[in-house]
């Protein structure tokens, strides 16, 4: 029948990610959580994000993660730390990939940058920034990247309204709420009724 | 055996840069240039502000945005099957790709991706490759049209005009396909299909062979790609380049190698790869990608479960009904197909908590979801890593050095879609 991937080499894959994830909290200690699998991918997660830089030194240096894939952001909104930023990392030698993580805290909203790690973390961190409000310390150009310059909100957060807010920066550029009669239709799933699975509009609550 | 001698052979490019440096007294006044949003070399609406000394670019910083539509904010806020029309307009170029790659993503939250029909994954195959041919085609069209060569831009586009004729045979749209849906496709190939698309591969490779004829041996396409915009192996490894533009410096990863998906360690194709990394290099992988598209495209064809008009009808889709819609027959007669079509139009699947990365082998690059669940029908967050985006970020860094005149060239061979690149 139709073998996707040789069994064996599934397996070679996953233990490999996981024995990394096991070198990094040995070089650590207590600074690195116990490696969670799910789907057959390893994250870790670390307890102090301002060691994210050290941690992926480490990881390219010594454990040849010489390719960042992408970094994401997640807003934790009504918990406490509130931004979680996602880091993955690929070995194109070994083939294998890691997730790392680190939680920030509302009040700080900063943490270092690995732009001296590899260079293409220049521009997700100025997503992040852009679209967050995350700021990465050592940072070489940490401007706005997607939205204009001046623009004053964060729109990936929870808080931001699908619609949009108003703004106004004269002679550049403005924005008006979108009008949502039409959709996009909102799904809230466990509701009671449709009027609260369907609202127009979602709120972070909900 | 002779000594061998150390030639210290710089490319254009970097003797450009040395002359930059040693005249650096000599230097008049610079210049700034602004290029874009609206140019027609940058393929949609990419703005850089280049620090021009002379012919020579000095500085270029990139601005992209001008088309961001906060594709991440909308997913939040529906379920993942209203998503799939969104996909189409990632990549616009290549509709099919996207929605392969966003399927498989949601299907490997769900835990799924195992179970896929084989019909459907050999379905997949074929649209993924006629989705890399088109926008090879297209690529490599405006990359000529670009440096003026309009012979081949006219030849790529009657070939991509016949693969939209496909395209909407099977999905109903030219370009707006949102052909795939979760857990399966969104219909059976339509009867005569996989024919066309079998007479249509004969019909491409006679005209890849004529653009090869009009480009590869050129002398003026020769002169205006080799040794312009070189990319380094360990540069474009930094930079989280992928696709053909990583290949083109002489990577081998290829996500159709590296992590095999769906049915291609059935295929057999090869990864062509660049030897030094410059405009040509980019130009020549993209050429024989097409190549191997097709060989991938006559093997599925030959192999595909049920033959071409399905006549031992093989399913298409998962069979599950809490995640694929039931037949509307089985809805109108079946109390619980109804419950399921209601749950699932209402509510979504659900998908358990958790996160995942799925990593798809676009035509552009590495088109990656990572998905974060938290449970039920929409996802808490959703961030799409678009190749075009990571690719652009190397700019900065490649295009001082050379003449204003190569920007066209370099922007051509890196082959970026902008719907793509803001979201």
């Amino acid at each position: 029948m139709f073998i996707r991937v040789h069994p064996w080499f599934q397996f070679f894959l996953i233990v490999t990610a996981l024995e990394f994830a096991q070198q990094i909290k040995t070089k650590f200690g207590d600074l690195i959580s116990e490696p969670a699998g799910f789907r057959g991918e390893i994250t870790i997660k670390l307890a102090n994000a301002e060691r994210i830089a050290d941690v992926c030194e480490f990881a390219r240096k010594e454990l040849s993660f010489d390719y960042l894939v992408d970094i994401s952001s997640l807003d934790n909104y009504g918990e406490d730390p509130r931004w979680t930023v996602v880091y993955h990392l690929r070995s194109l030698a070994n083939g294998c990939e890691l997730r790392v993580k680190a939680d920030v805290g509302e009040e700080k909203s900063e943490l270092p940058t690995v732009t001296g790690v590899w260079r293409t973390a220049d521009w997700h961190e100025r997503e992040i920034y852009d679209m967050m409000g995350i700021r990465f310390r050592g940072h070489p150009d940490l401007r706005r990247i997607l939205m204009w310059e001046g623009y004053p909100y964060f729109p990936l957060r929870k808080d931001f309204p699908l619609a949009g807010k108003p703004t106004q920066i004269p002679e550049v550029a403005f924005t008006q709420a979108a009008p949502l009669e039409g959709g996009p239709f909102v799904t809230a799933p466990g509701g009671k009724d449709a009027i609260e699975r369907e609202p127009r509009v979602r709120t972070p609550e909900s | 055996m002779p000594e061998v001698q150390n030639i210290d052979f710089k490319d254009p490019a970097t003797q450009a840069a040395s002359a930059v440096e040693e005249l650096q007294d000599m230097q008049g006044e610079k210049m700034v240039l602004n290029m874009g949003p609206s140019h027609p070399a940058t393929h949609g609406v990419l703005r850089i502000v280049l620090e021009l000394d002379g012919e020579l670019i000095t500085k270029a910083v990139p601005d992209v945005g001008y088309l961001h539509r906060g594709d991440e904010k909308i997913a939040e806020n529906m379920t993942y099957t209203q998503f799939i029309p969104y996909t189409d307009r990632l990549d616009y170029l290549a509709p099919l790709a996207n929605n392969v790659a966003y399927a498989l993503a949601v299907e490997k939250a769900l835990g799924i991706e195992k179970d896929l029909p084989p019909r459907c994954q050999y379905i997949r195959v074929i649209c993924c490759e006629l989705a890399r041919i088109s926008s090879h085609l297209l690529g490599l069209g405006a990359f000529g049209l670009d440096l003026g060569a309009v012979t081949v831009f006219l030849l790529t586009f009657t070939e991509r005009e016949k693969i939209y004729n496909l395209c909407e045979s099977l999905t109903g749209a030219r370009f707006t396909t949102s052909y795939t849906r979760i857990g399966g496709v969104s219909r059976d190939t339509p009867p005569g299909w996989c024919d066309a698309v079998r007479t249509f591969l004969n019909e491409v490779v006679v005209n890849i062979a004529e653009m090869e004829t009009l480009l590869t041996r050129n002398r003026i396409w020769v002169d205006r790609t080799r040794d312009v915009g070189v990319i380094p192996r360990d540069v474009a490894i930094d930079y989280g380049l992928s696709g053909p533009n990583l290949r083109g410096s002489g990577v081998d990863y290829d996500l159709r190698k590296a992590q095999p998906y769906l049915c291609y360690p059935d295929l057999q194709f090869d990864v062509p790869l660049g030897a030094v990394g410059d405009c040509y290099d980019r130009y020549l992988v993209r050429m024989e990608e097409m190549r191997q598209s097709v060989r991938i495209l006559h093997q599925c064809l030959d192999k595909i479960p049920g033959g071409f008009d399905n006549q031992s009808k093989e399913p298409v889709n998962v069979a599950d009904g809490k995640i694929v819609l039931p037949s509307k027959e089985k809805v109108m007669s079946s109390m619980e197909e109804l419950i399921h079509q209601f749950i699932l139009v209402t509510q979504g699947m659900n998908v358990p908590p958790g996160e995942i990365y799925f990593g798809h082998e676009n035509p552009k690059g590495e088109l990656g979801f990572y998905i974060n669940s938290r449970g039920g029908g929409t996802p808490y967050r959703m961030k799409i890593r678009s190749p075009s985006f990571v690719n652009l970020s190397i700019l900065s860094h490649l295009l001082p050095g050379h003449m204003m005149s190569d920007v066209t060239a370099i922007l051509g061979s890196l082959d970026f879609v902008m719907g793509e690149c803001d979201r």
